[in-house]
């Protein structure tokens, strides 16, 4: 139980690392980096639906090896990729399954585990584990910045762009804050410390951020005053579309119709 | 001579939340062209001054004029708008000033605020990052940025504005020498030209680099001299008196 905080501290400074790394890796040369991020977006989002209406398993394995095949274009390494989406998301989709695993219609396996519903199972974590991976590998090629603008070119409310930014921005500041009150204990901690009482600090830290989250909110907001904010986001747009990015959101969209149409075709 | 005031502060008092007053009774002129250092220790308000001048907050007793008109309320609407355009504040912790994607973001939201239109936006954006010698980090996001270079881009964020006049709350607070020096150097180069620069600061080895006349501030929290920094550097008990120096300290 002594290094549960310091797991704590390890998994925030890994985070702020990753996400470091992340904008690295998506100003690195590649070729989706190449890509206006509102074509990468669109690609991104037809992948997403083809995969979400697909009910071949076969069909949805090629689209996710479609995918990796963009990954290994873009210079985007394989195992991030892989680990990224496969410790996450569909592994917690999975356990959500789990329960209807066992309400499902005959033929049944072992201990009533139905067979139909198992394969259900398979093929919803086979879309979901498609769906974000196309999601991360949009992440991992294009800068948050670029990506904020392409959502804000695409008609999202430039409000919820302006939020989304926000978010992500202070919350390095809050991540970096608790690293700070992390070591800060660790530099003053002699020998071991009970669970209890490593709670109670975490649950102190946890209210001490949210006063300075509170405070830190009320400061941005007035120097978003003193800059003349007056409620409506305007952003600077400086995007343009090339050949090659209609290229390749019409790869996209060909791709999807493909993996459409053999999927009602294929197991 | 009145035509050149900037700021009239009369019996301004300021109060957070019914707390003890952040402001207690500043007498205060600023004109035209005039580059002033608010000096003063930690918490003797002149943060709260600063956003006063700015008009982000408003005074909750006495009289404050700026550029002529009387503010008795935050400006809202088209008076904020005036305001703004006229008067820029750069915030002590960057950080706070920092909020969107990238530095370009940061610098161009002022002026699209604005109403500008995009190329004269992109103009002011270039001059301003070129001024505090940042345009390579324009596309850099605010967290991957030194202190020294968010503190840049902060100013940056404000210059892109071209505020008549510049309030800055301790803009080389926490830098390292070199970085500390060049700032000043861009500050004073900022004073230049007739612009009208506010500084508020507690290092007072740079006032006279980046000043022309020293208003200090006491823990009373209202004005307790006001002079030539020459003049009010060498007055060792005020400084003493309003913490700004210790008696262990060198004379400067």
């Amino acid at each position: 139980m002594s290094d549960w905080l310091e797991r704590t501290a390890a998994t925030i400074a890994g985070s702020i690392e990753r996400a470091v790394f992340t904008e690295e890796l998506a100003r690195a040369p590649g070729w989706l980096q190449g890509l206006d991020p509102r074509a990468k977006l669109v690609a991104c989002l037809t992948t997403v639906m083809a995969a979400g209406f697909l009910r071949s398993l076969t069909v949805l394995l090629a689209l996710y090896a479609a995918v990796l095949a963009a990954a290994v274009a873009s210079r985007t390494p394989l195992d991030l990729l892989v680990r990224r989406v496969w410790t996450g998301v569909p592994l917690f989709t999975a356990f959500v399954l789990v329960p209807s695993l066992f309400l499902g219609r005959p033929p049944y396996l072992a201990v009533h585990l139905s067979v139909p519903a198992l394969w259900s199972a398979v093929i919803f974590v086979a879309r979901v584990g498609t769906g974000v991976s196309a999601a991360v590998l949009l992440v991992l090629t294009t800068p948050w910045a670029d990506l904020l603008r392409a959502l804000h070119a695409l008609r999202v409310p430039p409000v919820f762009v302006l939020v989304l930014s926000m978010t992500y921005r202070y919350a390095f500041l809050l991540l970096h804050a608790l690293t700070g009150r992390l070591e800060a204990r660790r530099s003053r901690v002699v020998g071991a410390t009970r669970g209890g009482e490593q709670r109670a600090w975490l649950a102190g830290s946890a209210g001490a951020l949210l006063d300075r989250s509170f405070q830190l909110g009320a400061d941005v907001y007035a120097a978003m005053l003193a800059r003349g904010f007056t409620g409506e986001v305007r952003t600077l747009r400086r995007f343009r579309l090339r050949r090659a990015d209609a290229w390749a959101v019409a790869g996209a969209a060909l791709l999807a119709a493909a993996a459409l149409a053999a999927g009602t075709a294929l197991p | 001579m009145s035509g050149d005031l900037v700021f009239g502060l009369r019996g301004v008092r300021y109060r957070y939340h019914g707390r003890r007053p952040a402001l207690d009774g500043i007498d205060l002129d600023v004109r035209r062209g005039e580059r002033v250092a608010l000096l003063g220790a930690n918490g003797c308000g002149k943060s709260t001054l600063l956003k006063l001048l700015d008009g982000i907050l408003a005074p909750a007793e006495g009289t404050m004029t700026v550029l002529g008109e009387p503010v008795r309320a935050v400006p809202n609407g088209e008076a904020a708008h005036r305001f703004h355009r006229t008067v820029g504040l750069v915030f002590q912790d960057p950080d706070v000033q920092l909020f969107s994607a990238t530095v370009l973001d940061d610098v161009a939201f002022g002026p699209l605020q604005l109403g500008l239109p995009d190329a004269e936006v992109r103009e002011r954006c270039d001059e301003a990052l070129g001024r505090m010698g940042i345009a390579r980090l324009a596309d850099r996001a605010p967290f991957e940025l030194s202190l020294g270079e968010k503190k840049r881009a902060a100013i940056a964020s404000v210059l892109s504005l071209r505020p008549d006049v510049l309030l800055l709350d301790e803009p080389t607070a926490s830098l390292d020498p070199r970085t500390r020096w060049v700032l000043v150097d861009l500050l004073r180069e900022l004073g230049a030209g007739g612009r009208t620069v506010v500084t508020a600061t507690h290092e007072l080895d740079v006032v006279p680099a980046i000043a022309g006349r020293a208003v200090v501030i006491g823990e009373q929290r209202r004005v307790v001299a006001d002079g030539p920094p020459a003049d009010v550097l060498r007055d060792r008990e005020l400084l003493l008196s309003a913490n700004l120096v210790h008696e262990r300290d060198q004379p400067l």
